[in-house]
């Protein structure tokens, strides 16, 4: 067999230039595309991080059907205080669980004493919060991060409509389960810069305080957000978790609880997918330059060696080596062609990233792009080059090792 | 003792109205060990039995046996293993795979055809190479070689799987005189020392002066009064 790549190798060699053009369309493609999924996977990974570490955290769970409601933030689904515990209870059992918050969301009225407008809180356990959110209080624009008793984080949108500041008093009113209106004094701890997707323009109190608002009688819970050590082992987790979580059931023998990962709980999933489907087009466009252009190289390699494709013949080298023969000179050219411009992609993402161009996302701007280079997502593209390299040249291989050799002998 | 034997042996391309015999039950015999030729003007069926002898094409009717094998049956994968195992072919052309060089042509059908183990290819090499001549040529390319050192090659790797029978079509056509008569010496000695049948197509008085069979061949039927070596039946 190394004899047949020693041979396909020289083949390669004998036209140069072909074979440069080739390789550089193979490397331009490969380049293109691991850049674009580099640069793509960057800012989903950004995005991401930016929505799961700032307020929706990695999981959430919630009493059954609660998340189908959650615009009207029903006080009537929360969870009892049993229940709660024995969600911590597990959640602390569980390794993989960095942290977890549980908190108490609810719609109220927000007055500045001379305007009155809706706002949605989330009461908190600060200390709980910052481990599960930590982005959540890098927010704060002005004021102290931090969540006290007796004071409120107002997002931006509504401090500046409301034209309130730091320091200043404000009254939160709401209306708990049973109907009946409550009302308290905060101040405005600090001003919260808003961020991307549902959830992303709260106002943030102590969950005490929201226990006095809502005139609870015991602390109720309306989801725990939960974050977990690694990132990319989510989905194991949120396995396990889901299966100890439906063993909790009521008395007609339903699960009780609900748990989703912030794929179910953020539309910025479906942002993430479209990237996905772009990458997929993108990988798409590469097979096809690879196709077209290893299987124009060899039909034509083919049709310039035929009266050696009948000399080899008449020696006696049986047709699969013949085939052979041809499929490694495709496949050489698909994997020199991956592995320079897997090359040359990792000295672009170095580069790009030491040219620190930056882009603005929604309301935020100046994110610095910072591009990494995922191996696997490399692996991928070199994997689909080689591969398509190879179907590409086997019909041109067929072709010559099903020869008549006389004809091919005698072809001129 | 008989090397190649054929019994009425036809050849037709084509069927029904535009059939064309080649070949029109061609009878005869070549032993081991021969240095015949078959000669005839172009289109008389040199080239085509030459095919048939090599298991390149395959007989329409009669009965051909090398080495005792009967071919005429053969398909594509046989017939290349027969190829692999018992003959070796010269071309007019040479045909010397440009990206190899000398030593790696020969050494070619060692490795693609017959898997000879590399410690013994070398010997087996270089003592061909030495035998023609090309000893000292071994690491150039062909495009680097004359017509006459292309030949030799050629000649090396025809014989360097320790063929029975070696056929050769006009292999002195592309050559000089000087270098043609070097060539049929080179490869009668050749045959002297190794025992290798050759069989020839030409019309090259100088190959024809020199085998020591010749069966001529005309319109597809050996002429009987033109034989002489070899053995014509019928």
């Amino acid at each position: 067999m190394a004899n047949i790549w020693r041979i396909a190798g020289r083949n390669l060699l004998r036209y140069k230039r072909r074979t440069l053009l080739t390789l550089s369309l193979i490397v331009v493609g490969v380049l293109f595309v691991s850049g674009f999924a580099a640069v793509t996977g960057s800012f989903k990974t950004l995005m991401i991080g930016q929505i799961t570490d700032s307020f929706v955290g990695h999981m959430q769970i919630h009493r059954r059907g609660y998340l189908a409601a959650i615009d009207n933030l029903p006080l009537t689904m929360n969870l009892k205080p049993q229940a709660v515990k024995k969600v911590e209870t597990l959640l602390e059992e569980t390794p993989q669980i960095e942290a977890y918050s549980p908190r108490i969301k609810f719609g109220g009225m927000f007055s500045n004493f001379t305007e009155t407008t809706n706002i949605r809180l989330n009461g908190v356990d600060p200390e709980k919060e910052a481990r599960t959110v930590p982005l959540l209080l890098p927010r704060v624009m002005e004021g102290e991060q931090a969540i006290r008793k007796g004071e409120i984080l107002v997002p931006e949108l509504l401090a500046r409509g409301m034209k309130v500041k730091v320091g200043d008093v404000a009254v939160v009113i709401a209306t708990n389960k049973d109907g009946s209106v409550n009302g308290k004094q905060l101040k405005v701890g600090g001003i919260l810069e808003s961020a991307t997707g549902p959830g992303g323009r709260d106002g943030y109190i102590h969950r005490e305080d929201a226990l006095e608002i809502l005139r609870m009688e015991e602390m109720e819970i309306s989801e725990i957000a939960v974050r977990v050590k690694e990132f990319a082992r989510l989905q194991e987790v949120f396995g396990n978790l889901k299966s100890e979580l439906s063993g909790e059931r009521n008395t007609e023998g339903q699960p009780i609880l609900e748990v989703h990962t912030w794929e179910n709980l953020s539309p910025f999933y479906n942002i993430a997918r479209m990237i996905d489907m772009m990458t997929l087009f993108i990988k798409l466009m590469l097979i096809a330059v690879v196709l077209i252009s290893i299987m124009n190289v060899m039909i034509m390699a083919v049709y310039e060696r035929i009266r050696e494709i009948g000399t080899m013949a008449a020696i006696g080298t049986l047709p699969a080596k013949i085939l052979s023969l041809f499929l490694c000179e495709g496949f050489l050219l698909g994997a020199i062609g991956a592995g320079i411009g897997s090359i040359l992609s990792i000295a672009m993402i170095y580069a790009i990233n030491l040219a620190g161009f930056t882009y603005d996302f929604g309301r935020q701007t100046g994110i610095v792009l910072s591009v990494s280079v995922d191996l696997y997502e490399l692996a991928v593209i070199s994997g689909i080059v080689v591969a398509v390299a190879a179907v590409a040249s086997l019909q041109p291989a067929v072709k010559a090792s099903r020869m008549d050799p006389i004809r091919a002998l005698g072809y001129v | 003792m008989e090397l190649v034997r054929a019994q009425d042996l036809t050849k037709t391309y084509g069927t029904g109205a535009t059939a064309v015999p080649a070949l029109k039950g061609v009878s005869f015999s070549i032993e081991k060990g021969a240095f015949v030729s078959f000669i005839g003007p172009s289109g008389s069926g040199k080239t085509t039995l030459l095919n048939l002898m090599g298991c390149l094409d395959r007989p329409t009717g009669g009965r051909l046996a090398v080495a005792g094998i009967e071919v005429g049956a053969f398909g594509s994968k046989d017939g290349a293993r027969f190829r692999g195992r018992h003959i070796g072919f010269i071309f007019q052309s040479f045909n010397l795979i440009p990206v190899l060089t000398v030593f790696e042509n020969v050494e070619y059908p060692l490795v693609m055809v017959q898997d000879v183990p590399a410690a013994t290819r070398s010997g087996r090499i270089l003592g061909l190479l030495e035998s023609v001549g090309m000893s000292d040529q071994q690491k150039k390319f062909p495009d680097q070689l004359s017509g006459g050192q292309k030949q030799r090659v050629a000649i090396a790797r025809a014989l360097v799987t320790h063929p029975e029978l070696v056929l050769a079509d006009e292999p002195t056509a592309n050559l000089d005189r000087d270098t043609a008569h070097t060539i049929i010496q080179l490869m009668k000695r050749i045959r002297d020392e190794l025992g290798t049948t050759f069989v020839f197509s030409t019309h090259d008085a100088r190959i024809i002066d020199q085998a020591e069979g010749i069966f001529r061949i005309e319109d597809g039927k050996l002429q009987p009064d033109g034989n002489r070596g070899g053995s014509h039946h019928g």
